[in-house]
């Protein structure tokens, strides 16, 4: 039997024991980095870092919440190349139009893959492949298959290249509100409960009574609506709607929430862990981009798809090692 | 007088195939209602059409007098009607906790859960019945029993005026059993209906105060348990007469046969992951080698690591007298075993497949001719064992999935038998199918032994191993306790073999 | 209940005749609609595009038929394709040109064959779900092929080489030919030979064909080398028509194509089943709804989203067949 100290920390840390591996690895690269390079701990690169991650951090997490239910969600990277270019569009109305302009688009493609998924039966990952080449057409299409410049001269900017109060991105400051809001919805309300229950036993919950399709059709749309914001740091960050960028992204998120600990099959997961890998992925291109700096080592750009693949890889192959493991004692 | 629930004149088909005709339930207050029959004769169609889980074709479902029509399980429960499932229904990876609350967590002033007062209400729940664990781990790291337990908690913490069980006690072992019906009077004392389903007649006489026979999608009669017998009981349930049964025996498996002949297959004390912690059988040329034991006795687990599925930790399997390297079905099916498995569902069949692909499936290394299936001899042989086992089909091309249980089941034999083996292992080899195929199979069975085939049988219908086999090795918590030999063994003494705690060897 | 049995009948056969029916639909459109489309210089056109699509989704069939999915066809086709030029254009080759033209079709292939052996060994051996192992390859092999390349395109003339993808037999085009002996071994595997029968006995019960000692490990990793073999080929047919190499394009989106011409054809997502002249008749009718909107001047973002709704809409279909 577990002891109770130990279950506290899984249960409100790790989710399981699967994932104190993320934190230990977290802090040893962070460890590391701060003993190598001189600039690494500088306040120029820790907002730099976190403000280019908050997009990354905000679709793993929403990736986590359908990879719980057993599901996958193919098409984030399309719908924030696709919300990008309709955050662009927005950007002239301001903030206060563009914000909830371009996560609504989000939430519509999440909502149209929820919909193919729930009411029409189709297998989570054909859905989304679907949906990642509808977004990805529909962003060519808005766009002209051009970048799109943002508006300049509204506030829109303030969210991807100024600080809140002088400290952090803005960026990241929504992020952690998202995060946390998230993690409370998780922990803490029936919905994010059935999100869980689903994963452990779709047949199960179903005769517990939960509200199955309901919380079904949730993480599709949340997972789109967190892919929409995604897509707005984006267009902010770098001044203009990308209706190219996005490939891989979905790889990064998923193995972002598999490293946190996340059971691919659903059932359990973990939040705080998901964000854990999400930065640890964002870690070590830092660190290969110092190494590149020093010229140690010159990679070009097009390693990073090769590396995203070999990180998913490793993590995997830990986490079916760990699994197996886990079924020997068990049984 | 209105009762507390009242189904009536229920139809309900799948696909064409009519799985209810006009059946019928009465449920007071306060009972304990059993509801028996054969695999198939509509008894969890019935209940899952009250729990929501299917919906009616026709008829009328009222709960205390009022008619009503639930369509999901979550209407079920907030009509006051809980359902202990024999599996599927907890999530083993979330916490008891969450197994006891869900869907009906307490709240904090600001509309989260308030996991410290659920954690307390469901220890307090379990508590109740006598269980002391802790709430915040997993179900899953709890044995079967208490997830059972868990779930009766769940269905009493929602105040239900009905529990269903189905097939509750099916993993429990004596002292669980008495726990539950402990918990099933309690429940009674308080004016809860409990609606119980069975297979072990038994229990019926313990507990209950009223049964419902039900045959063929029908429900055949509703009797106070103290005006039944068994044998009553039985004959309604397979529709035939009483006397009968008592002259033919039980089983088409008993005749005895000539002197077996040398040791094909032995496990020699070996142990596995899967819970064999010292399990000694050997199975002879021409004799059926019974395993006795409970649900979890490791009879499954023994078959399963003579063919190579589980890895031994210690021991070793012998064949012929030699140390077999059994690593894989597939070395174990050269050496010449076969294995039917339990559930033919989800191991037997391949249900897309034609009858003639799953008859030879095993056989397709011997079939292979320059990479080639060789059709011509697969069809023969086919056809020879369609004729042969009496299999009913429109052709060797229909789909699997379109045959009766038992003459999948045939189909399934024939895949072994195919392979000319010399031992079988047959693990509940009539479950599921009707009583016709039942005696077939027995006697397709009986039949090759007297040729010289060694079985290794495995099944929960007492009498047909106490009139089956010619030995019986009895198995209790994965080790084997004892051995009784036929001719002699009765059906009381098999049970005090499995019953009797027997000093265990040391692993 | 016999109304529930005619819907039933009339499902089923709007999901067996589907593929044929819009075949003949697309035709007509065709004829009626598109300017010069029964000019033989259409049909060549086709016939050479189809047969990269088509050669995919044989080898896709076959990894669907196991109960899994292939991601990585396109990220592969791009491995393949960047390597050929890297090898016969290499002063080596140039200097032996016969074994460079054998080393630049038979070492992209074995590569292929090896990334094929990488995702089936994490499906089978490490239990992996196929989506994800495969998403591994999806990225990452297009990565590798674009750090081979360093990004640039080759451009090449190599007639040899080229004969690939232009090359002519009795008039049609090569690789028409070549789909068409892919196609009749790949069904003769499926229907005669035991290998197949395995492989549709893993998909339709995977436990019950490891009872049967059915070696499924290894049927499974086949179906994965096979798949990967022949979409290494398809990029070696790619790069041979274009006459050049683009790692970031070659066989991009591919992995659709393939997924679509095979449920358009009747491959069951769930395993079990592998018809693979299906999957060439998928293939001629995603490649022919393709030119259709090209040559009626549809966008080609447009035509993105139009295969989506098709993706949707067979898939769809078919899971209604099955209840």
């Amino acid at each position: 039997m577990v002891d109770a100290t130990t279950f506290d920390l899984r249960q409100h840390v790790g989710g399981n024991s699967h994932s104190s591996g993320v934190w230990i690895a977290l802090i040893a690269l962070i460890a590391f980095g701060l003993l190598r390079y001189e600039n690494f701990g500088g306040a120029y690169n820790i907002s730099s870092f976190l403000n280019f991650n908050a997009m990354f951090i905000v679709i793993a997490v929403g990736m986590c919440f359908v990879i719980m239910t057993g599901g996958i969600d193919l098409s984030v990277g399309s719908v924030a190349a696709f919300t990008s270019v309709v955050a662009a569009y927005l950007s002239p109305y301001g903030l206060q139009v563009a914000l909830p302009g371009t996560i609504a688009a989000g939430i519509a493609i999440g909502a149209l893959n929820g919909f193919f998924v729930v009411a029409m039966r189709i297998p989570p990952f054909i859905a989304t492949l679907a949906t990642m080449l509808g977004a990805k057409g529909g962003a060519l299409v808005i766009s002209g298959a051009q970048t799109i410049s943002i508006d300049w001269s509204s506030n829109f900017t303030k969210l991807g290249m100024e600080q809140a109060f002088g400290i952090l991105p803005w960026t990241i400051v929504v992020t952690g509100i998202v995060v946390v809001g998230l993690w409370i919805v998780l922990e803490r309300t029936s919905l994010g409960r059935t999100v869980l229950a689903i994963g452990g036993g779709e047949d199960a919950s179903v005769m517990m009574g939960l509200s199955v399709i309901r919380a079904k059709f949730f993480v599709y749309t949340l997972s789109g609506g967190c892919a929409g914001l995604a897509g707005l740091f984006l267009a902010s960050g770098f001044g203009a709607g990308q209706p190219l960028e996005g490939v891989g992204w979905e790889l990064s998120a998923i193995a972002s929430v598999v490293v946190g600990g996340t059971l691919l099959t659903g059932g359990m997961g973990s939040i705080p862990a998901t964000v854990a890998g999400a930065l640890l992925l964002g870690l070590v291109f830092n660190i290969l981009n110092f190494e590149n700096g020093r010229g140690v080592i010159s990679l070009s750009a097009y390693w990073q798809m090769v590396i995203r693949g070999g990180f998913l890889f490793v993590v995997i192959l830990f986490q079916s090692r760990v699994a197996r493991a886990s079924a020997k004692e068990t049984s | 007088m209105t009762h507390l629930i009242d189904m009536a004149d229920i139809d309900k088909a799948f696909g064409g195939v009519v799985a209810l005709n006009k059946a019928g339930l009465q449920l007071e207050a306060g009972e304990v209602h059993a509801i028996i029959g054969q695999n198939g004769a509509g008894k969890s169609t019935l209940i899952k059409i009250l729990t929501g889980v299917y919906r009616k074709d026709a008829g009328a479902v009222r709960i205390g007098g009022q008619e009503t029509s639930i369509s999901t399980p979550r209407e079920a429960q907030d009509a006051g009607i809980a359902t202990i499932y024999q599996e599927l229904s907890l999530v083993p990876l979330r916490s008891v906790t969450e197994n006891v609350m869900m869907g009906y967590e307490p709240r904090t002033r600001f509309g989260l859960i308030d996991w410290k007062e659920a954690h307390r209400r469901a220890g307090e729940i379990l508590q109740r019945f006598g269980v002391d664990i802790d709430v915040r781990a997993q179900l899953g790291t709890y044995s079967t029993a208490i997830q059972q337990l868990v779930a009766i908690a769940r269905a009493v913490s929602l105040n239900a005026r009905l529990v269903i069980m189905d097939e509750a006690t099916s993993s429990l072992d004596d002292q669980e059993i008495e726990t539950l019906f402990n918990v099933v009077r309690e429940l009674k004392r308080d004016g809860v209906a409990v609606l119980y389903i069975s297979h072990f007649l038994d229990e019926l006489y313990q507990i209950c105060d009223r049964v419902t026979i039900m045959r063929d999608g029908q429900t055949v009669a509703t009797h106070k348990i103290p005006e039944t017998t068994k044998l009553g009981l039985i004959s309604e349930m397979l529709g035939r007469d009483p006397k009968e049964i008592a002259d033919a025996g039980m089983t088409a498996l008993s005749g005895h046969n000539a002197e077996p002949g040398e040791v094909l297959l032995e496990a020699k004390s070996i142990s596995t992951a899967a819970g064999l912690k010292n399990v000694s059988v050997s199975i002879r040329k021409g004799e059926i080698v019974g395993l006795g034991g409970l649900l979890g006795s490791g009879r499954t687990e023994t078959a399963r690591a003579l063919f190579g599925l589980d890895k031994l930790r210690t021991g070793q399997v012998r064949w012929r007298g030699a140390s077999a390297s059994v690593g894989s079905p597939a070395d174990a099916i050269s050496d010449g075993i076969g294995f039917l498995t339990e559930d033919r569902k989800r191991e037997g069949i391949i249900p897309d497949m034609s009858v003639r692909e799953n008859m030879t499936l095993a056989l397709l290394p011997k079939l292979r001719k320059f990479g080639r299936v060789d059709r011509k001899r697969e069809k023969e042989l086919v056809e020879d064992f369609i004729k042969s086992i009496g299999i009913k089909t429109t052709g060797m091309e229909q789909p699997i999935r379109e045959l009766s249980g038992g003459n999948q089941q045939k189909v399934l034999l024939a895949r072994w038998l195919a392979l000319d083996p010399e031992v079988l292992l047959l693990d509940e080899p009539t479950r599921g199918v009707d009583v016709g195929a039942k005696f077939e199979i027995q006697s397709i069975i009986r039949d090759y032994v007297q040729r010289g085939l060694g079985v290794l049988l495995i099944s929960s219908e007492f009498e047909e191993i106490v009139e089956g086999a010619d030995r019986i090795a009895v198995l209790q918590d994965g080790y084997t306790v004892s051995e009784l030999v036929n001719p002699g063994v009765t059906e009381e003494a098999l049970i005090a073999a499995i019953a009797h705690h027997h000093e265990r060897r040391a692993a | 209940m016999t109304t529930g049995a005619m819907l039933n009948f009339d499902k089923a056969r709007i999901a067996h005749y589907g593929g044929p029916i819009a075949l003949v639909a697309i035709l007509l459109f065709n004829v009626a609609i598109t300017p010069n489309f029964l000019h033989p210089q259409t049909l060549f056109v086709n016939i050479s595009q189809v047969a990269t699509i088509a050669i995919v989704a044989v080898g896709m069939t076959l990894v669907i038929a196991t109960g899994g999915i292939d991601l990585s066809v396109g990220a592969i086709m791009a491995l393949s394709g960047a390597m050929a030029p890297l090898i016969f254009l290499s002063p080596y080759a140039e200097a032996y040109p016969t074994i460079g033209l054998t080393a630049a079709i038979g070492v992209p292939i074995l590569v292929a064959f090896a990334c094929g052996l990488f995702n089936g060994v994490l499906v089978s051996v490490f239990n992996v779900q196929p989506i994800v192992a495969t998403l591994i390859f999806f990225i990452s092999g297009r990565g590798i092929a674009l750090v081979l390349t360093n990004g640039n395109l080759q451009t090449f003339t190599n007639p040899a080489f080229s004969y690939l993808g232009t090359g002519k037999i009795l008039g049609l085009p090569f690789q028409g030919w070549l789909v068409a002996i892919i196609a009749i071994a790949a069904w003769w595997m499926v229907a005669h030979s035991t290998y197949g029968r395995q492989l549709l006995a893993v998909g339709g019960n995977e436990r019950a064909a490891r009872l049967s000692g059915v070696p499924v490990r290894k049927v499974k990793i086949g179906a994965y080398v096979i798949c990967a073999g022949l979409s290494g080929l398809a990029g070696l047919i790619v790069v041979a028509i274009n006459s050049a190499s683009d790692a970031a394009r070659i066989g991009n989106l591919m992995e659709l194509d393939a997924i679509a011409a095979a449920v358009v054809g009747g491959t069951l997502l769930q395993g079990g089943r592998a018809p693979i002249f299906g999957a060439i008749l998928g293939a001629v009718i995603i490649q022919l709804v393709k030119y259709t909107l090209l040559a009626n001047g549809v966008a080609d973002e447009v035509a993105l989203i139009a295969k989506a709704a098709i993706i949707i809409l067979a898939v769809y279909v078919q899971q209604a067949r099955r209840e």
